[in-house]
């Protein structure tokens, strides 16, 4: 363990959103060493969990309980038991997966794209992130699996050579859908796993030393014997790296193909080019709230405000609102071809959108993911944690109704009148929504009881104490005159 | 960390090293494995090709077909005129068993049908999933024979009739693809030996087709009958092959 320079030690920083032109504001607060971070976020899966912490447990338990019952009643009924039907064949369980799909896109980006430029302040919130874009990539693809009629055929969307001479439409997107969604899954969850492999070491060690057995054994096997040799950092510094590499055309790609869905049918309100970069903006923007509305609440009741600092969920908010312009963008962008176009059909669709029987969730959608973000603009309400779980909320909200109305919508009033109709979800759609809610929670509540939720060796790179010599003279023997070069770059990018 | 703290932290056990060969052999031969038992085991091929059901009575299609030279369409009469191709009723096997073999033990089962009036309860071999919409008329009208899925039925003795082909979506699709090869004269569909041992008449209709070097008495050749038919495949307005492997030919 290395010491803490006294002069470093007693410099107490307690605001760190305060831009300071000549040192980058510190990652971690409160004067924390290297063995504080690891006791600090070790005790949350060591500790007993706190009694709200059950509480909430118990509460998504019992909604994913309920999904899975449903899912049983629909398995047994059919769908009709959904409020899908002609002209809505795509109802919620379309809306729920575009949306879940949506929310893994943060992590993706926090982990890979944040990962290569340098953005060190990520090391606080990537694991965290990571594990919400697996659990969410969980919830959406529980709904194509349950959306295809036959529950009992769902491999057939997968090609593999079979006695009925068949294959998978390649033509279509919907197939694209099933390899970019099957490949974001895995490389999320490789990398969200190798990332771990030093801080389960540590929770191992840890148990140990405490007599945990069971905890030791557990921990043991999942870090596939890490040692913390050179060797092993060296490999895991290189496949980290590989990793973010293959992760980072994800982040577009995954939710442009999401897009293709829509934009390749012939679908007013669909069939539109500036789909696949409005839906990836939207995937940033709805992730990031997101990762906000869990980490609030968690740094919050974990003690872990000196990790997860005000900075970083201001820098966060700083994303969610350019995003949310993008957004913003985007929605007008396609008021502005619906009349420039010319096009009766474009143009129908707008009007319908913005004034038709649904007009409710287009300015639901617009007031919750345009106009409420914009108050981020104001530094004062960015960095009031209340504020910012109010505007996440919101945005969730409205990233929902987004894919609501862009789905619900257009094919409720396609080309010809007479085959309009009107869509109404039932109970059961309402409740699996719900339900897929509390399946994400659940997910999400056992890994930051079970899992180290900060990546404690990737945040200590990061620290201070991790840079002692920084301002030391450039005496014999330094060899990090590349990395400091590095180091001012990022300063001008942060 | 001084050593005397080392052997508390968790090892791999010595055992464990056998994991990664476990895996590799696991996924060496697992693979071979799923495909044999998907590939083969569980393939239509495998499961019912060959199945012969004990019928109510021992009827032989060889003695019917081949000896006494009945025709298909005999029996099964509505076969080129309707979707299924019907099993006869009692009473066609009464027009030559009143007077044939009335005494004897195997055939009991048709007196006591014809008697009572009750059908007899033949056990269906080739039967199609009930979502595969199949037509007998519509291949019997373009020329496909009855031995390209029913196979020899001709040579299907007392022990019964069975399933010769696999009957499986891959393998309609196989013809449906590619038609030409199992079409012939509308009027040899029922011609099991069509082909084979050509005889005068046989020959002649084939050289007033335009294929040369037919002979009575020689098989034709592979190219022989693939030219024939294409020539039925425009002679007897068959679809292309895209409107032929549409999923609504056979799901409707």
């Amino acid at each position: 363990m290395a010491t803490l320079p006294s002069d470093i030690a007693a410099r107490p920083v307690i605001d760190n959103t305060v831009e300071d032109v000549v040192e980058r504001p510190p990652a971690v607060l409160g004067g924390f060493g290297f063995a504080d971070v690891t006791e600090r976020i070790s005790r949350v899966n060591e500790n007993r969990p706190p009694i709200i912490w059950w509480f909430l447990l118990a509460f998504s338990a019992t909604w994913m309980a309920i999904l899975g019952g449903l899912i049983g009643y629909l398995f047994l009924t059919g769908v009709g038991v959904w409020g899908n039907n002609i002209p809505a064949a795509w109802g919620f369980p379309i809306v729920n997966f575009v949306f879940w799909i949506g929310i893994g896109h943060a992590g993706t980006l926090i982990s890979a794209i944040l990962c290569l430029f340098r953005q060190k302040w990520r090391t606080s919130i990537n694991r965290f992130a990571e594990a919400m874009t697996i659990f969410a990539v969980i919830c959406a693809l529980v709904w194509p699996g349950i959306h295809i009629g036959r529950p009992w055929l769902p491999f057939w969307m997968a090609p593999y050579p079979n006695q009925m001479g068949m294959w998978p439409q390649f033509r279509s997107p919907l197939l694209w859908d099933v390899f970019a969604v099957s490949t974001y899954f895995t490389v999320s969850l490789l990398f969200w796993y190798m990332g771990m492999l030093p801080d389960l070491a540590s929770l191992r060690d840890r148990a140990r030393l405490r007599g945990a057995c069971i905890a030791s054994v557990a921990y043991g096997v999942l870090s596939l014997g890490w040692t913390g040799a050179n060797r092993h950092w060296h490999r895991y510094e290189r496949a980290y790296l590989i990793l973010a590499a293959l992760a980072t055309p994800l982040v577009l790609s995954v939710h442009s193909v999401v897009s293709f869905d829509f934009a390749t049918s012939q679908l007013p309100g669909w069939h539109t080019t500036i789909f696949p970069p409005y839906f990836v903006a939207g995937a940033v923007f709805g992730g990031f709230a997101m990762v906000m509305l869990l980490a609030i609440p968690a740094r919050e009741i974990f003690g872990l405000k000196e990790v997860i600092t005000v900075r970083h969920m201001e820098n966060m908010a700083k994303i969610t609102l350019a995003t949310g312009s993008i957004v913003g963008l985007a929605y007008s962008t396609e008021a502005f071809i619906a009349w420039y176009s010319h096009n009766p059909y474009e143009g129908f669709t707008f009007m319908n959108r913005a004034f038709g029987p649904y007009a409710w969730s287009y300015w639901l959608m617009f007031s919750c993911n345009v106009f409420i973000p914009q108050t981020l603009w104001v530094k004062k309400w960015r960095c009031n944690m209340k504020w910012l779980f109010v505007v996440s909320a919101v945005v969730t909200v409205g990233m929902w109704f987004e894919r609501f109305v862009i789905i619900i919508t257009s094919l409720t009033r396609d080309f010809v009148p007479s085959s309009w109709g009107m869509y109404v979800p039932t109970w059961v759609d309402i409740c699996m929504l719900m339900g897929s809610f509390g399946l994400f929670f659940t997910l999400f509540l056992l890994f930051l009881r079970f899992l180290p939720m900060v990546n404690m060796a990737e945040v200590k790179t990061c620290m201070p104490q991790a840079h002692a010599h920084h301002n030391a003279s450039h005496g014999a023997g330094h060899g990090f005159v590349d990395q400091h070069e590095g180091e001012q770059d990022e300063e001008a990018q942060a | 960390m001084s050593d005397a703290d080392q052997p508390k932290l968790f090892v791999f056990p010595r055992w464990s090293n056998l994991v990664i060969p476990a895996l590799v052999l696991g996924a060496v031969a697992g693979m071979p494995y799923i495909v044999l038992l998907v590939g083969m085991i569980g393939a239509p091929s495998t499961l019912a090709v060959g199945y012969q059901p004990q019928q109510p009575i021992p009827y032989s299609h060889e003695l019917h077909v081949n000896q006494l030279g009945l025709d298909c369409r005999y029996c099964h009469n509505t076969v080129e005129t309707g979707a299924f191709a019907a099993i006869p009723p009692t009473a066609t096997c009464m027009n030559c068993h009143h007077a044939v073999r009335t005494d004897s033990a195997v055939l009991k089962p048709l007196y006591e049908s014809f008697r009572t009036g009750k059908p007899i309860h033949w056990t269906q071999v080739h039967d199609l999933p009930d979502y595969a919409y199949f037509n007998h008329s519509a291949h019997i009208n373009k020329g496909v024979s009855c031995v390209s899925c029913h196979g020899r039925i001709d040579r299907m003795g007392g022990d019964g009739v069975y399933q010769h082909e696999e009957l499986s979506m891959g393998w309609c699709l196989n013809c449906h693809r590619n038609p030409a090869p199992n079409l012939r004269p509308k009027n040899q569909v029922t011609n099991l030996m069509w082909g084979f041992d050509l005889t005068e008449d046989e020959a002649q209709q084939l050289r007033d087709l335009g294929l040369k070097d037919v002979k009575a008495g020689v098989d034709l050749t592979d190219e022989q009958r693939l030219e024939v038919g294409e020539l039925m495949f425009k002679k007897h307005n068959v679809m292309d092959r895209h409107q032929m492997s549409d999923c609504s030919r056979c799901h409707r």
